[in-house]
């Protein structure tokens, strides 16, 4: 038994890291393209005899000279990031309180509610983008980073109360009403005591909510006309491109400089997002 | 406490939802204030239209064929991740990037590999002389090749977010019933499909849900590589929704296409509810 298991066992691991491997080659290949390319001098990128995984030249760092001094990049990155801090304050001002409301109300309700809010992350922008540009444009706010500010909260608010709910509700009832028999408002236990215990629920909705500003996609580029105001998502492959020259190499430089910080914090919650998206069906 | 939130998504979900319908019937441009109301006419224009139908079938394509390769490659791919080894994070990390970094910024990295000049892709086939030297394929110039192309793109976004749910579907199995199964003289490919697969169906159903809603409304992934060209031959729902309203400017032909989206999203809805319901009864 033993010898006949051995060879299938080799087997079986050989198999598991290949699929592995072949996974993960695949799925990063487009970063791993975007991190040579930004290195690459644009004579070597474009002499077609050359092998393009290898660097016939010395690496060069002009394409990031040129993203960062010659285009509006550093402008996306700071638009995308104020959008992203205001989008996540209104998000936690508004979501927060609604989550625990909901998490204490008695019966099914809560529970039923909490769901009809999620659902509403359901509705697509490309349902919403035509009258919503309508609405944009009569409060003033079209061509503004604004307008993003004031939209991103209707699909981040309903993920991250319903991500929340889930936290509060994981909270025992009785220690906020030890809290209050020792002389706490209700508010005052909420704030002073069930805030500080779901601090990393609270911090998962952060990351959850600024990620989703940066991948937002359909709004930007509706609402915001002017090259200047305009987020890092639809900047760099919108307005990086001029006429039809595409710089590759700041292009990718760009690409890789939005996706990696990102993509890191994201990896670091992503256990509670996988709850939230599951119902709590898997433990 | 619960107000501000639920009048603020009101506001911004509802009210426009409901724009959406008055727009459809009715013919407002944009540029122009006035509205008359139309009846059914641009639905029945847009249903007419060659466009539209190439569009919805297009759209049909594009979900399923996505979503046939996310089921396989996201259940592979969460078998071989979920038993833990030396470097799993590191693998976890790369597998998850194309759905965290913004789908524009991943496509217009997949749009400089499928160049039509500098494509690597087409560097390799070339010199594994699969494909001539002097005419290689056009990734995102030819028909069939670019439709294939935004599937296998989109399949590339959405495939990690699917994985990762599955993932925690895996992992909740307890280990002793694959065991027991063999113990009993069960085959492994007879314990995956017939104890351990239905054990998994809820969150597959999840996945696959999920799946559908991110892949049927969205044009990001086509917008950026092909604009849905060539001649409109990957132009999905979405993304003519989005030339009719936005760059043609006819905001009411526009709304009538994406309403389209709506029977399918009413269905998912719906089946969430089911799953939801499943897991707070259970």
């Amino acid at each position: 038994m033993a010898f006949r298991r051995r060879p299938r066992r080799a087997l079986a691991v050989t198999l598991r890291w290949g699929v592995l491997l072949a996974f993960s080659s695949a799925l990063a290949f487009p970063f791993y393209w975007m991190l040579i390319t930004t290195f690459k001098r644009t004579s070597d990128l474009y002499d077609l005899k050359n092998n393009p995984f290898l660097f016939h030249e010395p690496p060069t760092l002009e394409h990031l000279r040129l993203l960062f001094r010659e285009t509006l990049y550093p402008r996306w990155l700071w638009n995308t990031t104020l959008a992203g801090i205001l989008v996540v304050a209104i998000t936690l001002l508004l979501s927060v309180p609604a989550a625990y409301a909901l998490a204490r109300l008695t019966g099914r309700w809560g529970e039923r509610l909490g769901i009809a809010i999620f659902l509403t992350y359901l509705v697509p922008p490309t349902l919403l983008f035509l009258p919503l540009s309508r609405v944009v444009a009569a409060l003033g706010l079209q061509d503004s980073i604004w307008s993003i500010v004031v939209v991103y909260p209707s699909f981040t608010i309903p993920f991250s109360t319903w991500l929340l709910m889930g936290f509060f509700k994981s909270i025992p009832r009785e220690l906020e009403d030890a809290a209050m028999v020792d002389g706490l408002t209700r508010f005052q236990a909420f704030l002073r005591l069930m805030v500080p215990i779901s601090l990393s629920g609270i911090l998962t909705v952060v990351i959850f909510s600024f990620t989703l500003v940066t991948q937002e996609f359909v709004y930007a580029l509706t609402f915001i006309s002017s090259a200047a105001n305009q987020t890092v998502g639809v900047g760099v492959p919108i307005y990086l491109v001029r006429g039809d020259v595409y710089y590759w190499g700041s292009l990718m430089a760009a690409c890789l400089i939005a996706s990696l910080p990102i993509g890191f914090l994201y990896n670091l919650f992503l256990d509670r997002f996988i709850a939230g998206f599951t119902f709590g069906s898997v433990k | 406490m619960l107000l501000p939130a639920i009048l603020y998504v009101l506001a911004l979900v509802g009210v426009p939802f409901l724009l959406a319908f008055y727009y459809a019937v009715g013919d407002v441009k944009v540029g122009s204030t006035e509205y008359h109301f139309v009846g059914l006419a641009n639905f029945s224009s847009v249903l007419q239209s060659p466009a539209f139908r190439r569009a919805l079938r297009n759209s049909i394509v594009f979900t399923v064929c996505t979503q046939a390769l996310v089921l396989v490659g996201g259940n592979v791919l969460a078998l071989v991740l979920k038993d833990p080894f030396r470097g799993r994070h590191l693998v976890r990390f790369l597998v998850i990037l194309p759905w965290v970094a913004p789908v524009s910024i991943g496509a217009i990295g997949w749009k400089w590999i499928l160049d039509s000049l500098y494509s690597v892709i087409n560097w390799v086939l070339v010199r594994l002389h699969l494909v001539p030297a002097l005419s290689p394929p056009m990734w995102l110039g030819e028909p069939t090749l670019a439709m294939i192309s935004v599937i296998l793109v989109q399949t590339w976004h959405v495939l990690p977010f699917a994985t990762v749910i599955l993932l925690a579907g895996w992992t909740s199995i307890p280990r002793d019933i694959p065991e027991a199964c063999a113990v009993d003289g069960a085959g492994y490919f007879r314990t995956l499909f017939q104890i351990t697969l239905p054990m998994l169906l809820p969150i597959i159903n999840v996945a696959l849900l999920f799946g559908i809603v991110f892949t049927f409304t969205d044009m990001t992934v086509i917008y950026i590589l092909t604009r849905g060209g060539p001649y409109d031959t990957t132009q999905v729902l979405p993304s003519l929704a989005f030339f009719t309203g936005v760059l043609g400017g006819d905001l009411a032909e526009g709304a009538a296409i994406s309403i389209f989206l709506l029977p399918l999203l009413a269905l998912v809805a719906w089946k969430m509810l089911q799953t939801a319901r499943r897991a707070e009864v259970g």
